[in-house]
């Protein structure tokens, strides 16, 4: 961990601001040296050193509810405080059943409905400021557009109204129509469009004036399977493009392949936050074994393994910790090895887990808040 | 990128509005239009040579403005809550495009579109002058002025269709914007009602005789179907009055848009 005394500081704003802060000279160095960047915050010093990785969304506390029935008012409560960061060039899933909340959260980062408390900040600017919107898109769920507009001139449309400058539209447009295979159409009116259609056209709007951000309300909705597959490429493609992409869906598989970080919303209120494999591999510390046998081998059942042999092959499972001794026991009785995997939730029995009501122990419901 | 400019994108705004309203086949009204005036006309030369200018320029002017007033109508109720009923404003507010542009967009796309529409009509009554009487003469240029206060009204009749289709259904926007219409367009009289009454009904009066659009004050139609001038000073007080008071009321529907939660 230490370095060589004498090694030269290969970050130069760093020492340079660590010495004139020191009031201890002798120890100038060793801080530098023994880690570097822990000390430097304790400090409290940052000048000159700039973060790689910038929060792309910041909600603080936001929330809101409606007012509904007309004699007497009851309120509504869609969105309980959501605290959520979202980094840069990360892809987020908003994961949740139906009148969770996700909608209601889109809508108020977008600006469409206003929040009954807490705030928000899109790219560093708060997300009230109009030059957030130009560098963000947006596709509503089940999106629909100008019926009388054809898909080129809808795009033609928005690209202007998002500032595109008009030498550089023309091609955009184009682009866009070729990239959600919609050439052939691109001169229908869109009152002839199909759902499926239109949540191409709403997918082609949102990215057309290349923002660094993106809010999609469940993309895949709506599409024929190699509709699907071609969202998931595009939001591949954007995360190699460096964007940040922040989607509800419904498909958890499409959240599990897709994304950095997903987050579980319930009721209104988030359930947990985490990366996939974070979430899903919080496992009870046990492996899965699969090899060729024909009949479960006495030292694996000492181990303590729930065996199950199909065929010619035998699937068990025991705790981690046993590991190397089941192996052994496999080498011993040289049986062929076909897999050995953590067992690991899935996605979908962590997302059950979450929609339980909110009862009982809060603590370990909340796991991965905050990760 | 840039992020354009306000009334660029207002302006953007404003042709769609338009566009579609072309594309909706509401210009259409202009065939009935024009088969009414060419009917009227052959019709009124059948009759005496005195009146007939009269009877056209009465006929042709009144249509040239229920026409318009109720296309105003017609597509102003809908301009606002259409387009948060369908969510296609989802896409456009997510754009750099700031709720007021918005409105303002759509009020002149509106406005635009009656213009275009009036300017046809109007060519229909000139050419129904034309063929009753054979030539123009020197007082047919206070029809122009007659059409250039019709344009006006239509200008305040958008403005209020607007305004309550920013908060209103379609349905009670179109009875708010139309009543008013009817009001206004009696406010010399109630005004004159005001003046001649007092305690409570007279305020009354004299608050909504002022409050309300004064219509008539733009209605020369029967002056200028006899021939007589329109004079200068009315125009430029018709013009203010009409920019003013539309300002207002976009205004108004500006305060009230901007706080909206879209559904
Ligand atoms: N305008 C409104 N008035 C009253 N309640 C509303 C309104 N909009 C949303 N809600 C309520 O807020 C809650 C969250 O709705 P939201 O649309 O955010 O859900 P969602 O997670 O997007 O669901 P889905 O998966 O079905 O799209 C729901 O209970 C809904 O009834
Ligand atoms: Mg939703």
């Amino acid at each position: 961990m230490a370095r060589p005394h004498g090694t030269p500081v290969d970050h130069f704003p760093f020492t340079f601001v660590i010495a004139a802060a020191g009031p201890f000279p002798s120890s100038t160095h060793n801080i530098a040296y023994n880690s570097f960047g822990d000390p430097c915050r304790s400090l409290g010093v940052n000048i000159g050193f700039k973060r790689t990785t910038m929060s792309a969304i910041e909600i603080l506390d936001l929330e809101k509810s409606y007012q509904v029935g007309f004699w007497r008012k009851r309120e509504k409560v869609a969105l309980r405080p959501l605290r959520l960061t979202i980094q840069e060039g990360e892809v987020f899933g908003f994961l949740g059943p139906n009148g969770a909340g996700k909608t209601t959260t889109l809508k108020l980062l977008m600006g469409l409905v206003f929040p009954t408390g807490g705030s928000a900040r899109i790219l560093g600017m708060e997300m009230d400021d109009p030059r957030v919107k130009s560098q963000i898109g947006f596709l509503p769920e089940q999106p629909y557009f100008y019926d009388h507009l054809t898909a080129r001139e809808l795009l033609n449309y928005y690209g202007q109204l998002s500032g595109v400058a008009a030498k550089l539209r023309t091609a955009r447009v184009e682009d866009m129509l070729e990239r959600v295979g919609l050439m052939e159409s691109a001169n229908v009116q869109l009152r002839k469009f199909s759902k499926g259609m239109l949540q191409r056209v709403g997918l082609a709007q949102a990215i057309l004036h290349d923002p660094k951000l993106v809010f999609l309300d469940e993309p895949m909705s709506g599409l024929d399977p190699m509709g699907r597959r071609e969202v998931r490429d595009l939001i591949q493609q954007l995360r190699h493009e460096g964007k940040t992409v922040f989607f509800s869906t419904h498909i958890l598989s499409d959240a599990e392949a897709l994304c950095d970080r997903v987050g579980v919303i319930h009721q209104g209120e988030l359930r947990g936050v985490g990366a996939v494999v974070e979430l899903t591999s919080q496992a009870q510390g046990k492996i899965e074994i699969i090899f060729c046998a024909q009949a479960v081998p006495a030292g694996l059942t000492q181990l303590g393994a729930e065996a199950r042999v199909s065929g010619d092959m035998v699937n068990a499972v025991l705790p981690e910790k046993q590991q190397d001794a089941a192996l052994e026991v496999l080498r011993r009785e040289r049986l062929k090895l076909i897999s050995l995997t953590p067992v690991r939730k899935s996605l979908e029995e962590y997302y059950i887990q979450n929609m339980r009501p909110m009862e009982g122990p809060k603590e370990e419901n909340r796991k991965g808040v905050g990760v | 990128m840039n992020a354009g400019r306000a009334d660029a994108r207002i302006g953007f705004i404003a042709f769609n509005t338009f566009r579609e309203a072309v594309r909706d086949r509401v210009l259409y009204n202009l065939i009935a239009f024009a088969l009414l005036m060419s009917g009227a006309a052959i019709l009124v030369g059948e009759i005496s040579i005195d009146i007939e200018r009269l009877v056209v320029v009465n006929l042709g002017l009144t249509a040239v403005s229920i026409f318009g007033v109720v296309i105003a109508i017609f597509i102003g109720i809908g301009l606002v809550s259409k387009e948060i009923d369908k969510r296609t404003l989802y896409t456009v507010l997510s754009r750099p495009v700031r709720r007021w542009e918005f409105v303002v967009g759509k009020f002149f796309g509106l406005t635009g579109t009656l213009v275009v529409n009036t300017l046809f009509m109007a060519i229909g009554v000139l050419l129904a002058l034309l063929y009753t009487a054979h030539k123009f003469e020197k007082m047919d240029e206070w029809v122009l002025v007659a059409l250039y206060f019709i344009v006006l009204q239509f200008f305040i009749v958008c403005a209020l269709a607007l305004f309550f289709s920013s908060f209103s259904t379609p349905l009670m926007s179109a009875v708010f914007t139309f009543a008013l219409f009817i009001i206004g367009s009696l406010a010399e009289d109630l005004r004159g009602f005001a003046r001649m009454s007092h305690g409570v009904g007279g305020m009354l009066a004299t608050a909504i005789g002022y409050l309300v659009p004064n219509f008539s004050a733009l209605n020369v139609i029967s002056q200028v179907a006899h021939g007589d001038p329109v004079a200068g000073r009315l125009i430029l007080y018709n013009t203010l009055y009409a920019v003013f008071y539309s300002a207002m009321v976009i205004a108004g529907a500006v305060l009230i848009f901007q706080h909206r939660n879209l559904k």
